[in-house]
């Protein structure tokens, strides 16, 4: 029994994603087991570090009368180059869902492979049952946290809206996992300068017209206010009828403020 | 590896065009280089960013490929060509640096240009442009480009935005190379220094002084 050799398995392998096992004589197992389970996981260089290069900015959405309604702009930033003008950052998943993509775009491209499997694969079942918009915000938290757990994200936010069985549905889910619902959802700039203006004009009983104002009027904000955004805009939507998503469009803008003539009047070198 | 690199489509397929200049840091370690690649009989791609990079996937790509157009039994599509080096690109975005642009003819869509930048989206584009001369370019294409042009228009316009980056970006210089590729099949150009046009504050090239001074009158001097 002197010279045999014991494998001790750990769980330093974790961001390898096999187990490293250590091997030692018999001697020292004792020894052994006590630093390998005794000793704190030092993790001394984690190399998954992720950096976005081509980003979508916000994405609003709202729940209205008949459904819900979402709206991006259809722009592919790189950095802070304007670089791709037409983008389309919210596809439909299956009968039942919408999902818009903020974040880079490389990744939003990943998780619509995914999703298109996952709904190719339950359309395969043919069992008259189909994948609703919570199942598939369920599917992407599993997704987007364990990418989180192990340093290497999916970098988006996602907000996905639907209507199943006559229930309105609208949810969020972000590279780090987190999740939520709301009446009235945003990504990015459209959370500090959309959200207030719903929170203080969302109505339930919102018809298609109205809601349509609503987001133009977020979405104008958004366009004066974020450096990355562009006049060409998408909104969709969908009820218990089907999905539509427009096609892009441009808003016209307001410059004509008498104070925007000449700010500098009475105040020399103001800006 | 510092570039220009551009591709349009125009009515009968697409033009790939880009600079020649590799540059290590400041020195250029080659003025004439060829930075449009082939991966297969109908496909080409123009590289920017990490020389080594580019050249490991353009090599991985046309094996796959290659073995692809075996399987097939006929030519491999554009698109399926820009997807197998988005596959790589995205797979490995954290160690590698490659912009890239897939361009190429196939019998179910045409001409087609596919955007391949860093971090793996794939793009499908009228034109497209890429390397760090291409900053010098949106503008002028936002002027510039139309839908449809013939042969000539789109040639032309891919010589005169390649010239324009090299004037102004360091990292692109040395020539201009053209590749077109359209039902009849694929054709290479190449322009050099003296068929390129000059642009402001550019002066037109002479053998030497001596020519210059032995002519009627010289020219005076601005101050």
């Amino acid at each position: 029994m002197q010279n045999v050799e014991i494998s001790i398995p750990t769980l330093n392998g974790w961001l390898l994603g096999y187990p490293v096992t250590y091997l030692f004589s018999n001697e020292k197992l004792k020894k052994a087991t006590g630093v390998v389970s005794m000793q704190s996981l030092h993790i001394y260089k984690i190399y998954v570090t992720r950096y976005p290069y081509v980003t979508g900015t916000s994405v609003i959405a709202m729940k209205y009368k008949d459904g819900v309604i979402m709206a991006s702009d259809t722009a592919g930033s790189y950095g802070s180059t304007l670089r791709y003008k037409s983008v389309e950052r919210i596809k439909t998943v299956g009968d039942h869902t919408i999902i818009g993509a903020s974040g880079e775009i490389s990744d939003f491209q990943e998780i619509m492979r995914y999703l298109d499997e996952l709904i190719l694969y339950d359309k395969m079942w043919d069992d008259g049952n189909s994948l609703g918009p919570k199942e598939v915000h369920n599917y992407l938290n599993r997704i987007m946290y364990n990418r989180r757990n192990k340093f290497n994200p999916l970098y988006n936010s996602l907000v996905l809206g639907g209507v199943k069985n006559g229930q309105k549905y609208l949810g969020t889910v972000n590279m780090i996992g987190t999740h939520y619902e709301d009446d009235h959802l945003a990504t990015g700039f459209g959370n500090h300068l959309a959200r207030p203006i719903l929170r203080s004009e969302w109505r339930e009983d919102l018809t298609f017209e109205e809601a349509v104002k609503l987001i133009e009027k977020c979405l104008l904000v958004l366009l004066y206010r974020d450096r990355s955004s562009i006049n060409k805009f998408q909104i969709a939507k969908i009820t218990a009828e089907g999905t539509t998503i427009h096609p892009p469009y441009s808003l016209r803008t307001y410059w004509g403020f008498s104070h925007f003539q000449n700010p500098s009047k009475g105040a020399a070198g103001t800006w | 590896m510092g570039t220009t690199i551009i591709g349009v489509t125009y009515n009968g397929g697409v033009i790939l065009g880009a600079d020649s200049r590799t540059s290590t840091g400041m020195y250029v370690a080659n003025r004439a280089s060829d930075k449009i690649t082939q991966l297969t009989d109908n496909v080409y791609v123009c590289r920017s960013g990490s020389a080594a990079d580019t050249q490991v996937i353009s090599d991985y790509v046309r094996y796959f490929l290659h073995q692809h157009t075996i399987q097939l039994g006929q030519p491999a599509t554009v698109k399926v060509a820009a997807n197998l080096v988005r596959l790589l690109s995205y797979q490995n975005k954290n160690m590698l640096q490659a912009g890239v642009i897939v361009g190429g003819w196939d019998k179910y869509e045409g001409g087609q240009i596919y955007s391949v930048p860093l971090g793996g989206t794939i793009l499908r584009q009228p034109f497209s442009i890429g390397g760090s001369g291409s900053s010098y370019l949106y503008g002028f294409f936002d002027q510039a480009w139309k839908e449809g042009m013939t042969h000539e228009e789109a040639e032309q316009l891919v010589i005169k935005a390649a010239s324009l980056a090299m004037a102004r970006d360091g990292a692109s210089g040395g020539v201009v190379r053209t590749v077109t590729i359209n039902a009849e099949g694929v054709t290479r150009k190449f322009y050099g220094g003296d068929t390129l046009p000059l642009w402001h504050d550019e002066l037109e090239p002479t053998n030497s002084l001596l020519d210059i001074l032995s002519s009627s009158v010289p020219e005076p001097m601005s101050t």
